[in-house]
């Protein structure tokens, strides 16, 4: 970064003039944003490392009874198509909702710490951008 | 504002072939409501999942709030900062060129990630009438496909035809909403609508409420898109303010009647899991009519989104590579069509292979992730905006009243969607800010090098105030 910006704060400095990329350099760009979708993003879905938290748990006997629908509830679970037993595998799944305090404070410092880092670099950016431009 | 965008093309070096200005309000209209009213088909269930009907309602409510905040510091700043790419330009001009290629990212993603989903429902939706039809165990990928190749292909084509469309499809799709509500005679309790034995009590208390949040958001995510048109609209400060407001005011009204009209035929713990929910609470219903209404809303509606989204995702691909924050190949107008085919056709191939997963709560999870970044960002924007030119220093096209309290409320809602998020989908929440952060690093120490500092700013500003 600091060979190739000349800064620009004075009157009379010339423009910063960014090299010109070639063919091979754009494609090998484009590979690594693609590797990086990919990867970071695509992976981890197919793996099923960011499926949702939950849990199943069925009673014993499954009636309409036992997992709590009434009348209504059961005659609509029918017009669905759906029996006792498979209208259990909706009833039954539930989300865990457990706050672990580590892994909240370390999520809060990787969303806080990525808009630090972010806004920090890009005003560090953009005062070379308004040099330029009211130089 | 069309001075402007004038001065914005002058400045560049290079001569370039311009976007076509064709667009009025009702195009404006139909892109906005185009992109979310499929959340009104899909996708807003799964806050159900997180929160029971009840919690759903009332976390669409605080994000309805979130979305007039979303709104008001949007207007204020997209009605004086206008061109292709929306709050990307956006951040360009008032926070620096890495800011800007996050929110161009974010953008890209959240449309991308929504198209992903759009074709994965229409392939759902196709599998389950063929289902009802007695031909059962087709394989949506197909159709995944076929939706988004035939989508590109139109916005390949040209962008007057492609809204043209949009606009027609997204009215058949919202009307669609309301054969529901009155075919199930909405206005009388009891009849075919049953809240009285269906709705429970909050299934998860208060932090189901909470958690509900995410997917609440997708009662709403894209309406900001309406700005990505900036630049080919026909008069900015008449059709962005008229397109956006209708659009917000269609999507309550549609947010409303849909909730009420399925949460009254649906059990809600199948209700919080379904693809196709406005299909399924009109099998719940039981009248073949609106059954066939519900499955060419959702056809169309999934249609008229992905449409929308194509169009997005590829002008703020394209709107990165002109000011070559990615390859410049991408920045290529068409010369026949004027429209900015490399993007559209490089983004086909990452909106299938999300498509191909099936897991729709997850992929539309990273839209909603990459759209509250946006959002985060807008309400920090906000402040800086009003700092670096102060009233009466800039010509701004609207001023919107209570600042900074619209920005405040923003940011603070999105810190409790984050945390909505990390209740149930903390290790989605970590892998996408892994990628923006990875994304980050490789745009300031690499990509960086290649853009040119001064055509950044082109708007005819004075100096801001503190650089």
């Amino acid at each position: 970064m600091a060979k190739d910006f000349e800064p620009l704060n004075g009157q009379g400095k010339q423009a910063y003039v960014p090299p010109e990329q070639g063919a091979g350099g754009q494609i090998f760009d484009t590979i690594f944003l693609l590797v990086m979708i990919y990867c970071v993003l695509l992976l981890p879905l197919t793996l099923g490392i960011t499926a949702g938290n939950t849990v199943v748990k069925k009673p014993e006997t499954i009636t309409w009874e036992t997992l709590g629908q009434n009348k209504v509830m059961q005659a609509q679970w029918e017009k669905l198509g759906m029996t006792a037993e498979d209208a259990s595998e909706y009833i039954c799944t539930h989300f865990i909702y457990k706050i672990e305090p580590i892994s909240l404070a370390f999520t809060a410092i990787v969303i806080i710490g990525y808009f630090v880092l972010v806004i920090y670099f890009a005003g560090k950016e953009y005062q070379e951008v308004i040099n330029e431009k009211f130089q | 504002m069309t001075d402007q965008n004038t001065t914005s093309t002058e400045s560049a070096p290079e001569k370039r072939i311009s976007l076509l200005t064709v667009l009025g309000p009702a195009h404006v209209w139909a892109l906005g409501v185009g992109i979310v009213l499929v959340g009104e088909y899909m996708g807003y269930n799964f806050s159900i999942g997180k929160g029971g009907a009840l919690g759903s309602l009332i976390s669409c409510w605080f994000i309805g709030l979130l979305y007039t905040c979303v709104a008001m510091v949007d207007s204020e700043v997209s009605a004086t900062v206008a061109s292709a790419g929306g709050q990307y330009s956006q951040a360009k001009h008032i926070v620096g060129p890495l800011m800007a290629f996050n929110v161009g990212l974010y953008l890209v993603f959240a449309y991308t990630m929504l198209e992903a989903a759009d074709a994965l429902v229409v392939g759902d939706l196709m599998v389950e009438a063929a289902h009802d039809f007695g031909f059962a165990g087709l394989d949506p990928k197909p159709f995944v496909v076929f939706t988004i190749a035939i989508l590109a292909w139109l916005n390949y084509r040209g962008v007057f035809m492609t809204l043209t469309v949009n606009f027609i499809i997204t009215a058949v799709a919202f009307v669609a909403i309301f054969v529901l509500f009155f075919a199930a005679q909405g206005w009388t309790p009891g009849v075919a609508l049953h809240h009285k034995e269906l709705l429970t009590k909050l299934p998860y208390g208060w932090l189901g409420v909470v958690a509900a949040f995410q997917f609440a958001i997708w009662y709403y995510l894209g309406i900001e898109g309406t700005c990505q048109a900036a630049e080919e609209v026909r008069s900015v400060s008449r059709a962005l303010p008229l397109g956006t407001i209708t659009g917000m005011m269609t999507l309550l009204i549609a947010a409303t009647v849909t909730w009420y009209c399925t949460t009254g035929l649906v059990p809600w713990e199948y209700l919080g899991v379904s693809i196709i929910p406005q299909y399924d609470a009109a099998r719940a219903f039981g009248n073949p009519i609106v059954k066939f209404v519900m499955f060419i809303g959702t056809l169309f509606s999934s249609l008229a989104s992905a449409n929308g989204t194509i169009s997005d995702a590829a002008r703020a691909w394209f709107a990165m590579a002109r000011d070559r924050y990615l390859p410049v190949w991408f920045g290529a107008v068409h010369p026949k069509y004027r429209t900015p085919y490399r993007s559209i056709v490089f983004l086909i191939p990452v909106a299938i292979s999300f498509g191909f997963t099936g897991l729709l709560d997850q992929v539309i999870t990273f839209s909603i992730l990459s759209g509250l970044l946006g959002y985060t960002f807008m309400s920090i924007n906000m402040f800086k905006f009003r700092r670096q030119w102060p009233l009466g220093t800039i010509r701004r096209g609207y001023v919107h009243p209570f600042h900074p309290f619209p920005a405040i409320t923003l940011f603070l809602l999105c810190c409790v969607t984050y945390f909505a998020t990390y209740l149930g989908y903390g290790m989605e929440l970590l892998a996408l800010m892994t990628f923006y952060i990875a994304a980050s690093v490789w745009f300031h120490f690499h990509r960086y090098k290649y853009v040119k500092r001064g055509d950044q700013f082109t708007m005819a500003w004075p100096r801001p105030q503190g650089y």
